[in-house]
């Protein structure tokens, strides 16, 4: 692992231009001094995603929640011209913002969100749903599932995720239809950001992380899942059948019961 | 390893009595703090994230030391406003909200604080109103540290540590000039340490003595408050505005640093900026700077020439002397002010030490550190916030922090690199992180934060095996 980085003179010289951030937040009605969770949605997802089901969950099970729209999603402030560096900023400043140390939870896209933040923020623990960690190999699984809506994102356009990529058949064709025309999009530096992969810088604090996903996730496959989990030394936790967008596919529960009961276990997340 | 947050019992187990026959109560790998202030709560959070029980000791009643204007030490007045903007200022991995200005406002850091306080579970390590009145070096690294109530009130109580950081500040012990005459003046005389308010100015004719970012301070409010405000510096100094190119200043500064722009066609490059926006100083009446920029402590004050002009300041020379009715001027002129303000500035104190064991074998007051933080000979002993930066504190504070959480964990895990690191603490005492700075009594731990962040990695890098 490389080693800490103290000096980033380019980033205080040229701070990340603030925006209004929507946040969505439900805390339970008897505090019980459990960790604040922080919900990262992937591109073209808001906080809505999380607002579905996964919120609500987690505070009938005791955990304060909250979800974040990265800038220029959801009901943030449009952003057209953001990079990742601006998306890690919103969720380090809701992150610093909540009264206790949070755990992240990023989805997609926002897990790779997530994993910068980490090095910018002590999180007591992260979650990595889906993970989407770029790179070349990513465009050339989503070119051979969903052609006619990625390749317009390959030249900077908008990447038009489909129903199959996103859900199981399980989900309800109307929900799912409502889903998919919810969706935004993120900028194109930050598409194009994502394909070339910036360096990944240690989490500070150590904090355990658990990645969770789908063998039948039509854009992260399973070997891409395996390699993030290793990263952080250990084996991704799988939810066989179900899509990309735990948090919204019909077996919902699931995966969010899994996480709370690790946090629950994890010594270091209490 | 001990994690316990528990507090100490004074009943609990009781190693040797100390030389005054009490008992000594045990506290394992725990670490002690002393001080609550900004730097305090950066070595708390630290050596928490690093896996060590803390304990620490607050001579006040709430957290934020000189930031908290409730403390009767606190420096803080009504208008003080950061000098350095936020990037520079905040705890790296705990960043200010966006949502606020460039340069907050003293309240502002002092919820900040009290947020990183909560946020991170600080309190509940905290004894406040719990005074530090000796800490003495004991066999095999330890530390005895003596506490007792807040004013000398209760008995004493000491405890055993494995180490120990030094975090009580260096902003609360006015240093007060001595000019001939200063016994028979009859007009009312402070330090800016109990300069609160711009009320206490208000109509008076003010002498404001000292040209620190609290002297211009207090200089610009007395242009708008009192019915004459005179300014007396011993020299000549480069007024930066707060703005320039229509961002921070200090922003536009570093952006210069990371390219790595020599320090000469930085200086360069500063004096013909400040040459087309501020102008020639010499004009208005100020002295001529003697030095070039980033050679003394940098003022960041885009008002005071501007007051200058105004002719609501009246710049003087320094002092001569003074007479009960009035005050004499190194040029010979005589002014008759009614309230003298001394904005001479602070000096680090550390009562409750041995002055040889911060390497001060003189008794200068003047500790002779590594990286201004690591005393040779003491290795589990550190000294955090020591600094007088010409950017913001508590970013350099917090690395501070982490290589000292990161050292004691190398001392079990890696004895022989903590072992290297004492060796270069020992060899490397006194080492300065600036370029050539004005002689004065604190510019001896005038650092400029570039040359010490990378001063720090290096050392961090040398604990990894790098």
């Amino acid at each position: 692992m490389s080693s800490v980085r103290i000096i980033r003179g380019a980033e205080w010289a040229r701070p990340v231009r603030p925006v209004r951030r929507e946040v969505l937040s439900t805390t339970p009605e008897l505090e019980e001094g459990r960790a604040p969770l922080l919900f990262v949605p992937g591109f073209g997802h808001g906080a809505w995603a999380f607002a579905e089901h996964w919120l609500g969950h987690a505070v009938s099970r005791g955990f304060p929640a909250h979800a974040v729209s990265l800038r220029g999603h959801g009901g943030s402030e449009a952003a057209p011209k953001a990079s990742l560096r601006a998306y890690v900023h919103d969720v380090v400043q809701v992150a610093a913002g909540l009264p206790r140390q949070a755990v992240l939870v990023g989805h997609g896209a926002g897990a790779l969100v997530v994993a910068h933040a980490l090095a910018r923020y002590p999180a007591r623990a992260a979650v990595l749903v889906s993970p989407v960690f770029g790179g070349w190999g990513t465009l050339g699984t989503a070119l051979r599932r969903n052609p006619a809506g990625t390749l317009p994102a390959a030249f900077g356009g908008r990447l038009r995720l489909s129903r199959a990529q996103l859900f199981s058949r399980e989900l309800a064709d109307t929900e799912a239809r409502r889903y998919v025309s919810t969706l935004g999009r993120a900028s194109r530096r930050a598409q194009w950001q994502l394909l070339t992969r910036p360096e990944l810088e240690p989490p500070v604090g150590d904090p355990p992380v658990l990645v969770l996903g789908s063998p039948d996730d039509r854009i992260v496959p399973a070997a891409a899942l395996s390699r993030v989990a290793r990263r952080y030394g250990s084996a991704p936790l799988l939810f066989p059948g179900m899509g990309h967008d735990l948090m919204l596919d019909a077996r919902w529960r699931e995966p969010i019961d899994a996480l709370l009961d690790w946090l629950e276990k994890e010594p270091a997340a209490r | 390893m001990t994690t316990s947050t528990d507090r100490p019992d004074p009943e609990a187990t009781t190693l040797a009595l100390s030389r005054d026959g009490r008992p000594v109560s045990d506290r394992g790998d725990t670490v002690c703090v002393i001080g609550a202030g900004a730097s305090g709560l950066a070595a708390m959070k630290n050596l928490k994230e690093h896996g060590f029980g803390v304990d620490c000791y607050e001579r006040e009643t709430g957290v934020g030391g000189a930031w908290n204007w409730r403390h009767d030490r606190s420096p803080v007045y009504a208008s003080t406003h950061l000098i350095s903007s936020r990037p520079f200022t905040q705890f790296p991995d705990f960043p200010m909200p966006d949502s606020w200005p460039d340069y907050p406002h003293h309240s502002q850091l002092l919820a900040y604080f009290e947020r990183y306080a909560d946020h991170f579970d600080l309190r509940s390590h905290i004894w406040f109103g719990t005074e530090v009145i000796r800490v003495e070096p004991v066999e095999g690294d330890g530390w005895d540290v003596t506490t007792r109530s807040t004013g000398g009130y209760g008995p004493e109580r000491t405890s055993r540590y494995a180490a120990v950081v030094v975090a009580n500040g260096h902003n609360w012990s006015p240093k007060l000039p001595d000019y001939p005459g200063l016994e028979e003046f009859r007009g009312e005389i402070m330090h800016a340490s109990s300069y609160k308010d711009p009320a206490q100015l208000r109509g008076k004719r003010v002498l404001v003595v000292g040209a620190g970012n609290t002297g211009c301070d207090i200089a610009v409010e007395a242009a708008q408050q009192a019915s004459h405000c005179w300014h007396s510096t011993r020299r000549g100094y480069w007024y930066a505005p707060k703005y320039v190119l229509g961002r921070p200043a200090d922003q536009v500064n570093d952006t210069l640093l990371a390219l790595r722009v020599p320090l000469r066609l930085r200086q360069w490059l500063y004096h013909s900026t400040l040459r087309l926006t501020v102008g020639d100083l010499t004009r208005f009446g100020l002295p001529a700077p003697d030095h070039r920029v980033y050679e003394t402590h940098p003022i960041a004050n885009s008002q005071l020439v501007y007051h200058v002009g105004h002719g609501a300041i009246t710049p003087v020379p320094d002092v001569a002397r003074f007479n009960p009715y009035g005050v004499e001027l190194t040029d010979g002129r005589q002014i008759e002010p009614e309230l003298v303000v001394f904005a001479t500035g602070y000096l680090p104190r550390f009562d409750f030490l041995d002055p040889k064991v911060l390497g001060d074998d003189s008794g200068t007051g003047r500790p002779n550190l590594w990286l201004n933080a690591f005393a040779p000979g003491h290795p589990t002993l550190a000294v955090v916030g020591l600094l007088q930066p010409d950017s913001g504190l508590f970013t350099l504070t917090h690395w501070q922090a982490v290589l000292f959480a990161r050292l004691l964990q190398t001392r079990r895990t890696h004895p022989q690199r903590a072992a290297a690191f004492a060796a270069t603490a020992q060899a490397r005492a006194g080492e300065r992180y600036s370029g050539p700075v004005k002689e004065s009594t604190r510019h001896w731990f005038e650092v400029g934060h570039v040359d010490y962040l990378r001063a720090v990695q290096r050392a961090l890098d040398s604990l990894e095996g790098k």
